[in-house]
């Protein structure tokens, strides 16, 4: 069982860590933690449910599809809303992402009503069984897909011009602004990316997960705390921080009490914020 | 081609530049000093866009500069190597060297400027893959302004290069400004090491709580007595 548990617990934890690693690059390159960062997986989990009942694209691979669309939005939001708070007061910052993510999960509410919605089967189904563990076969590949996407989020990040004035934002803003990057762009372009990572968990997450507007506050929450253990701005450390909620949820859920495994994340997440206060991974600055 | 009038810049409304007016020619070597708090980097801020003035004007090359936001003043040629070197540490020596480079599109002449700058600092040769927060201070300095000539400046504007730096770096920083100066880029050379600064000097502005209280070639001022007595302590 314990094998079990672990093996569930790190197929949902590389979900966690592709909603996570968008929430640390936003939080790195502009100091904003996206309270709406939630909101965003569930509109993409919408999306990606239309997708499969009106224009019956599997979600797996309406995922390119989510990635574009809510790399658009994050943009727009970003121009619309983002860029006036970006250097205005922590409060002012703080209302409006969270303000954004209240508002989005009630849209949704009002929209497509607060009911469950599943996808009935997607084109990846089924059991896979290796001695006593079973492998679902939907998480397996929604897990995969998240690796991958965060395997090229990340190297891009590393390997590209963008991605190397992502990093020099993240780490020096001025020093960056006296390289000639355009700080205003590169940061559009990262809420974008941020918000993208975001879609494409959710797109992932349709083919198995429930489907309701307040799936966002939950999976703000743990993109929240992931980011929070793993160290802000180590986008390394949220990809840990969510791998070992993954393991949390599944070992406290089934060892504790599931009512309690939410409540366990967190205990977690204050141990170690009250022992190690910048995270595992984290720089020191929060 | 560097010409500011009656520049005010402050902090939340307190002001630390009280009109300062100044120019820069094409080719020169012109040093800012002032002891601290004197206000220099507040005006190479304000040179470079990162704090908006409140009054006056900053023309480059016959264009007014001082709405520009600071990228654009970048692409127009105007390099600030800031005091305290603002790099970025986590990235190596010779990633924080391409970002430099950030504007020019031509892969070629990246790399050549990249051959440039390990010539002139080839201990960034040796440590181009280390992190940039491994180097020693004045290793650092080297990679500062390494990383400030990969865009092939016009004008260079040096903050502080010597704080944190040993004498004998610093001497070696200075020569090679002198050469790269020499090679046809004009250099502002903000500095609290007044004697070292004015020696290297063509001509220099003394700054003191905001405003310009004497001008000159690098000699006069090292004769004068102001500068004699308020920075050299003879
Ligand atoms: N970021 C800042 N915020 C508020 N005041 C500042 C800031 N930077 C400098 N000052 C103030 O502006 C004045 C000039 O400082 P500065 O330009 O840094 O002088 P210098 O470079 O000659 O040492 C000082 O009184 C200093 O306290
Ligand atoms: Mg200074």
């Amino acid at each position: 069982m314990f094998i079990q548990l672990v093996v569930s617990g790190l197929l949902l934890g590389c979900i966690y860590s592709l909603i996570s690693m968008g929430l640390s690059l936003i939080w790195g390159v502009m100091g904003i933690v996206n309270f709406a960062h939630g909101a965003f997986v569930m509109l993409a989990m919408y999306a990606a449910y239309y997708g499969d009942q009106l224009l019956r694209i599997d979600p797996l691979l309406f995922t390119p599809v989510a990635i574009v669309l809510l790399f658009l939005l994050g943009v727009i939001v970003y121009q619309i809303i983002i860029q006036y708070v970006v250097d205005g007061p922590y409060v002012s910052r703080l209302l409006a992402t969270f303000g954004l993510g209240f508002f989005l999960i009630n849209m949704a509410q009002f929209l497509w009503s607060p009911n469950f919605r599943t996808i009935k089967e997607s084109m990846v189904h089924g059991v896979w069984k290796i001695g006593t563990v079973m492998i679902e076969l939907p998480k397996l590949a929604s897990s995969l897909g998240s690796i991958l996407v965060a395997a090229l989020v990340f190297l891009f990040i590393r390997k590209t011009r963008t991605g190397q004035a992502i990093q020099a934002i993240s780490a020096d803003k001025m020093g960056a602004a006296l390289m000639g990057i355009n700080l205003k762009r590169i940061a559009a372009f990262s809420f974008g990316l941020g918000i993208a990572c975001a879609g494409a968990a959710g797109s992932l997450l349709a083919t198995f997960y429930y489907i309701f507007p307040d799936v966002a506050s939950l999976f703000g929450l743990i993109a929240l705390v992931a980011v929070a253990l793993g160290g802000f701005g180590s986008v390394e450390g949220a990809f840990l921080g969510a791998l070992i909620l993954g393991l949390v949820e599944t070992l406290g859920g089934y060892y504790v009490d599931p009512n309690w495994k939410y409540a366990l994340m967190f205990l977690i997440y204050l141990g170690i914020v009250l022992v190690r206060p910048q995270g595992l991974l984290g720089r020191g600055k929060v | 081609m560097l010409e500011i009038v009656n520049l005010k810049a402050g902090y939340r409304g307190v002001p630390a530049l009280q009109g300062v007016t100044l120019e820069v020619h094409k080719g020169e070597i012109v040093g800012i000093i002032g002891s601290n708090g004197a206000g220099k980097s507040t005006l190479i801020r304000a040179i470079s866009g990162l704090i908006k003035p409140t009054e006056g004007t900053i023309t480059f090359k016959g264009t007014r500069i001082d709405t520009l936001p600071s990228h654009e003043i970048v692409r127009l040629g105007i390099i600030q190597v800031p005091e305290g070197r603002h790099l970025f540490g986590k990235q190596t020596v010779e990633e924080n060297l391409k970002l430099g480079a950030y504007l020019i599109k031509d892969e070629k002449k990246i790399k050549d400027n990249l051959e440039y700058v390990y010539s002139i600092f080839p201990i960034l040769k040796e440590r181009k893959k280390q992190r940039a927060e491994t180097l020693s201070g004045g290793q650092q300095q080297m990679l500062a302004i390494g990383r400030g000539l990969m865009s092939n400046p016009e004008l260079l504007i040096v903050d502080e290069c010597s704080l944190g730096v040993a004498p004998i770096v610093v001497e070696e920083i200075f020569k090679i400004l002198k050469t790269i100066n020499s090679q046809g880029t004009t250099i502002m050379l903000v500095e609290q090491k007044v004697h070292e600064a004015l020696e290297l000097a063509h001509r220099a502005y003394v700054l003191q709580t905001g405003r310009v209280v004497m001008h000159g070639t690098g000699e006069e001022l090292l004769k004068s007595e102001l500068v004699q007595k308020a920075y050299l302590g003879i």
